[in-house]
């Protein structure tokens, strides 16, 4: 320990932990928590800040559907409800769904799943952490400037001319952006670099798949962001005109420009999704995961896919009709992939010895809300029906049916999942179940009223509705009311447990994997010693129960 | 450690450095001299041709990709089959719509209003 | 555990804690780098899709007006960056053999050529700003209508290979000299301030007095020719409609690479300060070899858009 590493760590660490001593206190104050280099405290920063956007996004929505508690005038004037659906879009799908997953739960779980003691570089994590901390902030400050009313996918030529404060909320995004590629960058070099040779591709965790298939995603279109965003704001400040009609530019190469990256985006968000709930099928069915190689290949085959379809956003915007076809064709080519996983997610749990803990709750209700929001993708992808339901509230009902009941269902089943690792602590259980039952119906009387609503004619980003469809927008007002109940419960069951929860042992769930087989919390570089050697990851039949510690543990690797 | 280096600290010999950056050179008089005739469709194609020539060779030997993990061409080159299905696509659609546009039409927008005037 | 704190013990100056062994943590350094490299291609691959779709769709407007744009100095421009590329992977070899002195002197070469490069890059901005040649909003209409007409493209482009004095002449035949060929004048001028580096020019047309485009300004008739089917009939000699686009183009395409010239003058910099202090050796060059890797790219980037900017037929 005399040389002069490069270290890891506001101080130096012994690579023997004191008995006790974990990541969490193994050194004190602000400070070592702001300049840490260890991937678990910066994913539990991103933790932190992507829960706060959530909040934030969370209400801005709930005023959303406040306001729609009658048909006219409830709460704020049209100017102001443009303003609060735009940034209830952007933080949601910028700050908080798109680096939720792989920045918090990434960053905490994938070197510890592949046995490393940090991510391949530490620094550039950090690096990106502050990036989007600063993205955030411009955000923030455009909100106080005078906030965006363009609606998050910041169309021209109406977000050139708009006189609201676009420039800060765009560079905030392109900031972003810098932060989700150095996430994705730091992830792919991991796994490729940091796996042990033990460990081949498909001895690796599903959850890493996910991952790794995000990454890809993250260095493949985010680029594209960056560059539309550029002159987005070039555009704005100097009137180049490459997207306005008025000086001979084209606002359709707009959209292209734009989809290119925000379609794979939705993939950024729902691949890691998936990757946690096959490890929690898995875990809480104490049984092999039917078919890995088929859920591994349709990971990359989803991010792969989603390149090839963005133009099924612009079916109304003036788009050939040879594009639409070709478009419409290879996005129902999606379905193959998705449906590949819940079948096998399915059968996995057939003839399981089925753990009804709350994550694993979390995932039953992800597979039943993301085929919902799965099959009204199809029919909004076929061309005819898309001329009928687009930018209608079909269409919001689908997004936030994939998004809101497919990641974040999926974000809340892992979080219960990792949180007695992350903390040390275990919360109320039943509590729990409790508020992830008002999570669920809250959801579905939201959202299943917009897809009949949609299916009506309701435009999505409307003001003011005609009266008929008062009780369907009333009911889906009250659905976000349960739902909010449902988030406020578990914010306080979980912070309660951190002061007052039971101590965590190793492995409470019965689960396979490595960050199971290290203590809870995972000390500085996450084992002590050398990490367990792997073979199959889902080899449960070496998980015993332990009734003594309440724990399980792993016998030791045969062979 | 000198040893552990040595398989991937490959210095690449002076005369394929110097090679890459003369044959570089001959490539970019021969871009500029082959705009003296006019060969029509061709210039374009002649243009690129040689702009792909010279950033492989950029690529092969100043890069070092030549010695390198295959891994890291994949990278480079699957970047690039990115790129090129982006302006693809994109390409044949503005292609496609271009004969319905209504020329010099634009719709009458508010005037550009500047940044942050409150509402 | 012993194994495990013996192998901390022997850890060389350079391994982060979290590598095994240096190779491990040089090759992450690397394909860290490469996957860095395709989201540059893609970025930039942004802009060259605006371009082909432009070009693609108004091949008019980017043969009108790539005219504006100096051949010679893109061309001296393109020798210039090959040149610090060549120096670069120089000095990424020297790192590796240990060869501090010459390290140092070629980093020093390539500072040297990233310089010149924005030099001249400051000059052909300044022409352009200096004739209202700029992007969107901000363009000011060229007052050389006819010039181009009987294939003055190619006989200006042969011109700009020679000296000034012969093309401002040919310049001049085209035009009178009242209104002033405005691209004679810039190839003049440019030239003049490639050589001298001090002349200043006096536009024909003060850039503040020609009419500028705007939505306000955007009534037929004070900036557009006419609408597009209407300059068929003119042939490739007509002022195309709406030519800011190309410029708009340009100075977002050599805007955005000029600022990754920047950005890599400031690491190659920081490798000057490191290799003067002798941090680099056959042990440990990974940071010469990374910014090696983006100063290429650099170069690979422009080695695209000087044939696609400046020589377009």
């Amino acid at each position: 320990m005399t040389t002069t590493h490069v270290a890891v760590g506001s101080r130096p660490h012994s690579a023997e932990a004191q008995p006790g001593e974990n990541y969490l206190n193994c050194s004190h104050g602000l400070k070592s928590w702001l300049l840490t280099l260890d991937h678990k405290r910066i994913g539990v920063m991103y933790l932190i800040a992507t829960l706060g956007s959530f909040l934030l996004g969370g209400i801005f929505a709930l005023l959303v559907r406040t306001e729609h508690l009658t048909a006219g005038k409830t709460i704020m004037d049209a100017d102001t409800y443009n303003q609060m659906f735009t940034l209830h879009g952007a933080v949601m799908v910028f700050l908080f769904i798109i680096p939720a997953i792989p920045a918090a739960f990434g960053n905490f779980v994938l070197p510890i799943m592949l046995g490393a003691k940090d991510v391949a570089f530490p620094r550039l994590n950090l690096a990106s952490f502050y990036f989007w901390i600063a993205g955030a902030v411009l955000a923030v400050v455009s909100i106080a400037i005078n906030a965006p009313d363009t609606g998050w996918t910041f169309y021209t030529p109406y977000s050139t001319s708009t006189a609201t404060s676009v420039i800060p909320v765009v560079f905030g995004v392109f900031i972003l952006g810098f932060s989700s590629i150095f996430t994705g960058l730091n992830f792919i070099v991991t796994i490729h670099k940091l796996r042990p040779k033990e460990m081949g591709w498909f001895q690796m965790p599903l959850f890493l798949w996910g991952l790794y298939a995000t990454a890809l995603i993250q260095i493949l279109a985010t680029p594209v962001l960056a560059i539309t965003l550029l002159l987005l704001i070039l555009e704005r400040s100097l009137g180049i005109g490459i997207f306005d009609p008025a000086l001979g530019g084209d606002p359709v190469l707009f959209q292209h420009f734009f989809w290119f990256y925000s379609h794979p985006a939705v993939y950024i968000m729902i691949l890691p999704a998936m990757g946690i709930i096959s490890e929690l099928i898995t875990t809480y069915s104490h049984k092999h995961i039917f078919s890995y190689r088929f859920i591994a290949y349709s990971s990359v085959a989803i991010a792969i896919f989603g390149f090839l379809v963005w133009g099924h956003h612009m079916f109304t915007s003036g788009q050939s009709s040879l594009l639409s076809m070709i478009f419409s064709a290879i996005t129902f080519s999606v379905a193959i992939p998705s449906a590949i996983k819940v079948f096998n997610w399915v059968v996995t749990m057939y003839k399981g010895s089925i753990d009804l803990k709350t994550p694993m709750w979390y995932a039953l209700i992800f597979i039943w809300v993301f085929s919902i929001g799965g099959l009204t993708g199809i029919f909004l992808g076929t061309l005819s029906v898309d001329v009928h339901l687009h930018d209608t509230y079909f269409v919001v009902a689908h997004f936030h049916y994939v998004m809101f009941g497919g990641t974040v269902m999926a974000l809340l089943g892992g979080l219960h999942h990792w949180w007695p690792k992350m903390f040390g602590r275990m919360y109320n259980e039943r509590w729990a179940q409790v508020a992830t039952f008002l999570v669920f119906v809250g959801f579905n009387l939201t959202f299943f009223t917009q897809f009949v609503m949609g299916s009506r004619g309701m435009p999505r980003r409307y003001y003011m509705y005609p009266e008929e469809f008062t009780n369907w927008h009333v009911a889906s007002t009250w659905g976000s009311y349960i739902m909010a109940a449902g988030f406020v419960l578990t914010a306080i069951y979980l912070l309660r447990s951190l002061a007052k929860g039971p101590i965590a042992p190793m492995n409470p769930w019965g689960g396979a994997t490595l960050e199971w087989q290290t203590t809870s919390p995972p000390p500085h570089y996450n084992f002590d010693g050398d990490p367990p050697k792997t073979g199959d990851p889902y080899d449960f039949d070496r998980v015993k129960y332990d009734p003594e510690t309440g724990s399980y543990y792993h016998e030791p690797l045969r062979g | 450690m000198a040893g552990n280096h040595a398989d991937t600290a490959h210095a690449v010999p002076l005369r394929i450095l110097l090679g890459t950056w003369g044959a570089l050179i001959f490539l970019t008089w021969a871009t500029v001299a082959v705009t003296n005739f006019q060969l029509g469709p061709l210039n374009i194609v002649v243009a690129l041709g040689i702009a792909v020539i010279k950033s492989t060779l950029v690529a092969l030997f100043f890069m070092h990709l030549r010695w390198d993990k295959p891994f890291n061409a994949i990278v480079f080159v699957s970047a690039l089959l990115f790129v090129f299905l982006f302006i693809t696509f994109a390409l044949l659609d503005t292609k496609q719509y271009q004969p319905t546009l209504i020329p010099g039409y634009a719709p009458d927008m508010p005037a550009a209003a500047t940044e942050a005037s409150p509402s | 555990m012993t194994a495990h704190s013996a192998a901390h013990a022997e850890h060389p100056p350079h391994l982060a804690h979290h590598f095994e062994t240096p190779v491990q943590q040089f090759e992450s350094g690397k394909l860290g780098m490469w996957l860095f490299l395709g989201t540059e291609l893609l970025m930039f691959g942004g802009l060259f899709c605006a371009y082909a779709i432009y070009r693609a769709n108004h091949p008019d407007i980017f043969l009108y007006a790539h005219q504006f744009l100096d051949k010679k100095l893109g061309g001296i421009n393109t020798v210039v960056l090959i040149c610090s590329s060549l120096t670069m992977a120089w000095a990424v070899r020297a790192a590796q053999l240990g060869q501090r002195a010459l390290l140092v002197l070629m980093l020093l070469l390539t500072l040297a050529c990233a310089g010149g490069f924005m030099g001249i890059k400051y000059v052909e901005y300044k022409a352009k700003f200096e004739h209202g040649l700029l992007p969107g909003t901000h363009y000011v209409a060229q007052t050389d209508h006819g010039h181009g007409g009987d294939h003055a493209a190619p006989g200006h482009e042969a011109a700009a290979g020679e000296a000034a004095a012969p093309h401002a002449a040919a310049g001049d035949a085209h035009a009178t000299p009242a209104e002033g060929d405005a691209v004679a004048h810039e190839m003049a001028a440019d030239e003049a301030a490639a050589h001298a580096l001090e002349v200043t020019p006096t536009p024909p047309v003060s850039a503040a007095d020609a009419p500028k485009i705007g939505r306000a300004a955007a009534a037929p008739g004070t900036f557009r020719p006419g609408p597009e089917p209407t300059t068929d009939g003119h042939g490739p000699a007509a002022v195309p409609a709406n030519p800011q686009i190309f410029f708009g183009i340009y100075f977002a395409m050599t805007g955005l690479h000029g600022f990754h010239v920047l950005a890599g003058m400031i690491v190659i910099t920081w490798l000057l300060v490191l290799s003067l202090r002798g941090t680099f050796g056959p042990d440990y060059f990974t940071p010469v070899d990374l910014v090696g890797l983006y100063w290429h790219i650099v170069d690979l980037i422009w080695i695209f858009l000087f044939p696609l900017l400046y020589l377009i037929h």
